[in-house]
């Protein structure tokens, strides 16, 4: 095995960052972490789109970056929103730890 | 109306007047006082005077229906006899009678017919019970006053009323049955109508059960009847079962014993009449019947109820007399049938047994009812000696001097402050004046006192009959001597009650002018009613046997009734003086044994013990039953009651299983699922944990297995 | 493959591992803020000049920010008793583990198949301005909608609840 074209290693570093991104989101107990580890992975999607426009056909198509550029909007507005969610559940619980926030539970 | 006559051709000659509205409402006279039983068992023990006014008012209104019913046959036969005057003609064997009847029922292709007859005899039925009936009501209403269920006492007589007058206009004997049982029913109810005694509740009992006896028999006969005749009906226009196609028919059939079926029919129908009117054997009610008011004995043990065994006989009696030759009047009388034979022999027989008994007696009302017993065995001798015309005008004359002398009962025991034994009454002629007059014109009458009273000319006709009777004399000896005893024992209770001085405890008292008022009226027909049976105008026989009768003092010369008549007489006298010579004047005490008694004590003993009758029942009829209904009793209990319990017991079983299969398998089966479900469900839930990051990785794990699949299936 | 890729990917999955490894929060927020930058340095290597300075105007512009925010609103920086991974950290590495397996097995598998430009495209901010109200008027609209939406509820989920009289 070898990374033979760049394409190939720009989507492999998206993968790794995609990976990194998720094992974040699963593993830490904070709720902000989580956050983060989505929003990694949001951004790996995001290389991956680019990366497909410069190397994919028509890039004069534009596709692809606009597709990334939309991405990052709304990525922000959830960001906005999920953050002011977590800071309003830290004034209803008094805490951030999601092991802790099992009242949605069956 | 409808003409009978053998002669078809004259039917269409005669003249048929329409039909009269009283045949077709007839059925009213028995209706009215029935409903107005009904209507007064609605009403409070408090509504007294409505209650009598309503019981009074229907009876008026059934005896001016019946006078008016009765107006009717006379006007009838005014205008066949006018006819056959006019036109000179005879129709013989004419008979006035019109009928009504319906289908009731039908089943396969018999029918069960009701309805009901106007014929001379039941006019005069109809005309009696309404009169008598309407008098003692009247008197009801002072003696009955103090009685606090005076309201129960109206509803019963007025439904005994009704169903009397049905038992007299049925023409179904089917219907007959019916009213006959209504009328056993209401003799119940009003002899233990002071039910808080027991000897009133045994008695009553008694009384029931005894005519039941009876009815048993009376009930084969009206089946049998109707088996071999197809209909019930007493008359219908030919087809009836007293007419003339079902009694030839009746009488080719043998029934053992020498009798036909017809005269096995008229027996088992008389065994019927032999309980409701007390001949012997079954008489043994009617004395223990006195514990009733006196009002009752009057109407019901008296003058009607008693009487309707002897009202059957005679309705029946064309299928009694069935294969026997017309009797003439007055004249020998060739043959009788063997069924007729019986009844005389039955009636002559109780007349001197009963007689017997009534000598010995000592309580005012047991002499009456022992005297019933013996008149009624007078009133079926003369049915079976003389036929239908004698028998009833003696039970027409019976009716009012025997009512009469209950009622005057009934009034000298009120007046002595209700002391019945007649060894501590006396003297009572200056205390109660009018009852003595009325009580004495009753006791005449009944002993037969001639010439005056209707009584003599009623016993006579019996007396000639009997006479001329080919079978045997002894039933006139029997008679005759029955009259002397007659005599002698009501000249001892009149001597004992009215005459000597007053053995009681408090002063007796005149009754009030409501209860003297029917004595009076009582007593004149006591004797007017003799005018219409002379032999100078033997009027009541023509009444019924629907012929002329003319005024006709050669009446009296027939051979042999001038020396009847004497030989009565002397009878009566001879009676009078013994009882006056023995009894008359002296006043003995309470205690002391009576006249009879010590001058023969061996005769007194069994006459006051009734001929051990009552305790020879005990001993076998009662003792059997007793011990078969012990016997039906332990099979009840054991036998049915353990299979019952046998039943229980395996249902009981069955249950308990049902439970057992119910709590372990069905709810077991039912609560081990639940559980399941729950704790699978409690399982599943743990799915929902409620953590975030759980179903994150979960979202994760399951699309790597997708792209893993996708990227395996698509592989080239 | 040229060195600048490889060092500007060893930055950025550096950065987003320490993200995901550290303890305070505050170093982790920094960590992700240098993710971000390698990413816009990686964006403008490939040529795509309008999203490299879009990530770093909004990403690390505004997102950072908002997230150091939420850390400073929620006492991010103490540190919490029990650990700062979950009791169950192991199955989420695994599962981590196992989405990069399948994306590197899927991109190595594929790759080969996929035709593959190296020309630079020529593309001008006018050219995107005209893709965004011509070709793309729709989901701009909508993302605009979006973003107002959005600004309004985070808004109201994060206001002070008023004082209910009770």
């Amino acid at each position: 095995m070898g990374v033979t074209t760049p394409l190939a290693g720009y989507l492999l570093v998206a993968a790794l960052l995609f990976a990194i991104g998720l094992a974040g989101a699963l593993v830490r107990r904070n709720a902000i972490l989580v956050l983060i580890g989505i929003e990694l992975m949001l951004n790996a999607a995001n290389l991956n789109l680019i990366a497909f426009w410069r190397f994919g056909p028509h890039p004069e198509a534009l596709t692809g970056m606009m597709f990334a550029i939309f991405s990052i909007a709304v990525a922000a507005a959830e960001a906005a929103v999920g953050l002011g969610l977590v800071i309003s559940i830290y004034r209803h619980t008094n805490t951030t730890d999601l092991d802790k926030m099992n009242r949605m539970k069956g | 109306m409808i003409m009978q006559s053998p002669f078809p051709f004259a039917l269409k000659i005669m003249p048929v007047p329409p039909e009269a509205w009283i045949v077709r409402w007839l059925w009213l006279i028995p209706a009215a006082p029935i409903v107005a039983s009904g209507v007064i068992a609605l009403l409070k023990q408090a509504q007294k005077k409505l209650a009598s006014g309503l019981a009074i008012g229907s009876l008026t209104f059934s005896l001016l229906l019946s006078l008016i019913a009765f107006g009717h046959i006379l006007s009838s036969r005014a205008i066949i006899f006018g006819f056959q005057k006019a036109f000179n003609v005879e129709f013989p064997d004419t008979t006035i009678r019109s009928i009504v009847s319906f289908t009731w029922f039908q089943f396969g292709h018999s029918t069960v017919d009701l309805g009901w007859v106007l014929d001379p005899l039941a006019a005069i039925m109809l005309v009696m019970v309404s009169f008598v009936g309407l008098l003692i009501f009247i008197y009801s209403v002072g003696y009955m006053a103090q009685d606090e269920n005076f309201t129960r006492f109206f509803c019963f007589m007025s439904l005994f009323a009704g169903a009397m007058l049905g038992v007299v206009i049925s023409n179904s004997l089917l219907l007959l049955f019916m009213c006959w049982e209504i009328v056993g029913l209401t003799s119940y109810l009003l002899i233990g109508f002071w039910y808080q005694k027991p000897s009133a509740a045994a008695a009553a009992k008694k009384a029931f059960v005894t005519t039941r006896v009876g009815d048993v028999f009376f009930l084969l006969g009206i089946v049998w009847l109707f088996s071999q005749t197809g209909t019930l009906l007493f008359y219908n226009h030919g087809v009836g079962s007293l007419e003339g196609l079902a009694l030839v028919h009746l009488l080719s059939q043998h029934a053992g014993l020498g009798l036909s079926a017809a005269g096995a029919i008229g027996l088992l129908i008389f065994a019927g009449a032999v309980g409701k009117s007390g001949q012997l054997p079954l008489h043994v009610w009617l004395p223990d019947a006195m514990e009733g008011p006196t009002p009752v004995s009057a109407l019901i043990h008296a003058a009607t109820m008693v009487a309707a065994g002897v009202f059957l006989v005679a309705r029946v009696y064309p299928l009694m007399a069935a294969g026997a030759p017309l009797m003439p009047i007055g004249a020998a009388l060739h043959g009788t049938t063997a069924a007729l034979t019986v009844v005389t022999w039955v009636g002559a027989s109780t007349a001197v047994f009963a007689a017997l008994i009534a000598v010995a007696q000592n309580d005012i009302k047991r002499i009456l009812a022992y005297s019933t017993i013996s008149q009624l065995g007078y009133m079926m001798a003369g049915l079976g000696l003389g036929g239908v015309a004698v028998g009833m005008f003696h039970l027409i004359t019976h009716a009012f001097f025997k009512a009469l002398l209950f009622l005057g009962a009934g009034s000298v025991i009120h007046g002595c402050h209700e002391e019945q034994d007649i060894r501590r009454m006396g003297g009572l002629r200056a205390d109660m004046p009018l009852t003595f007059g009325t009580y004495a014109i009753g006791m005449l009458a009944l002993c037969g006192f001639p010439l005056v009273f209707s009584g003599f000319w009623s016993k006579d006709s019996i007396l000639e009959a009997a006479k001329h009777w080919d079978i045997s004399k002894g039933p006139f000896y029997l008679l005759v001597f029955g009259a002397l005893l007659t005599a002698f024992y009501m000249t001892r209770q009149v001597c004992y009650v009215f005459f000597g001085h007053w053995r009681g405890h408090e002063t007796a008292h005149e009754s009030p002018r409501v209860m003297t008022l029917p004595l009076a009226i009582l007593a004149f027909f006591a004797i007017a009613l003799g005018v219409i049976g002379t032999p100078a105008w033997p009027w009541f026989r023509a009444f019924l046997e629907n012929r002329t009768a003319a005024f006709d003092l050669h009446g009296f010369a027939e051979p042999g009734l001038g020396l009847l008549m004497l030989t009565s007489s002397l009878v009566v006298f001879l009676g009078l003086g013994l009882g006056w010579s023995l009894y008359g004047d002296k006043s003995p005490k309470p205690e002391a044994p009576d006249a009879l008694e010590k001058s023969a004590p061996w005769l007194w003993a069994p006459l006051r013990d009734r001929f051990y009758v009552d305790e020879l029942y005990g001993v076998t009829v009662i003792a059997f039953y007793a011990w078969w209904a012990r016997v039906t009793d332990w099979f009840d209990r054991r036998i049915w009651g353990g299979i019952v319990a046998a039943v229980t017991w395996l249902f009981g079983l069955w249950a308990q299983l049902n439970r057992l299969l119910d709590v372990h398998w069905v709810d077991g089966g039912f609560d081990k699922t639940c559980e399941e479900l729950s704790s699978g469900g409690g399982l599943l839930s743990r799915v929902e944990g409620g953590r975030v990051q759980n179903y994150l990785r979960i979202l994760a794990a399951a699309v790597v297995a997708l792209v893993a699949i996708l990227l395996w299936s698509s592989r080239p | 493959m040229n060195a600048v890729f490889y060092l500007l990917a060893a930055l950025t999955l550096a950065g987003g591992l320490a993200a995901v490894l550290l303890k305070h929060l505050v170093h982790c927020a920094l960590a992700t803020t240098v993710a971000f930058a390698g990413l816009a340095l990686l964006f403008l290597q490939l040529d795509a000049q309008f999203a490299g300075f879009a990530q770093i105007l909004v990403y690390i512009g505004a997102v950072a920010i908002l997230i150091v925010f939420a850390i400073l609103l929620t006492r991010g920086s103490e540190l919490p008793k029990d650990g700062v991974f979950s009791r169950t950290w192991f199955v989420g590495l695994v599962i981590a583990a196992g989405v990069f397996a399948i994306l590197g097995w899927a991109v190595l598998e594929s790759v080969r198949a996929v035709p593959q430009q190296t020309a630079v495209p020529a593309v001008t901010v006018r050219d995107i301005g005209n893709a965004l109200v011509g070709r793309y008027v729709l989901p701009l609209e909508i993302v605009a909608l979006l973003l107002t939406a959005a600004t309004i509820g985070a808004v109201i989920v994060a206001m002070h609840e008023k004082e209910r009289p009770r």
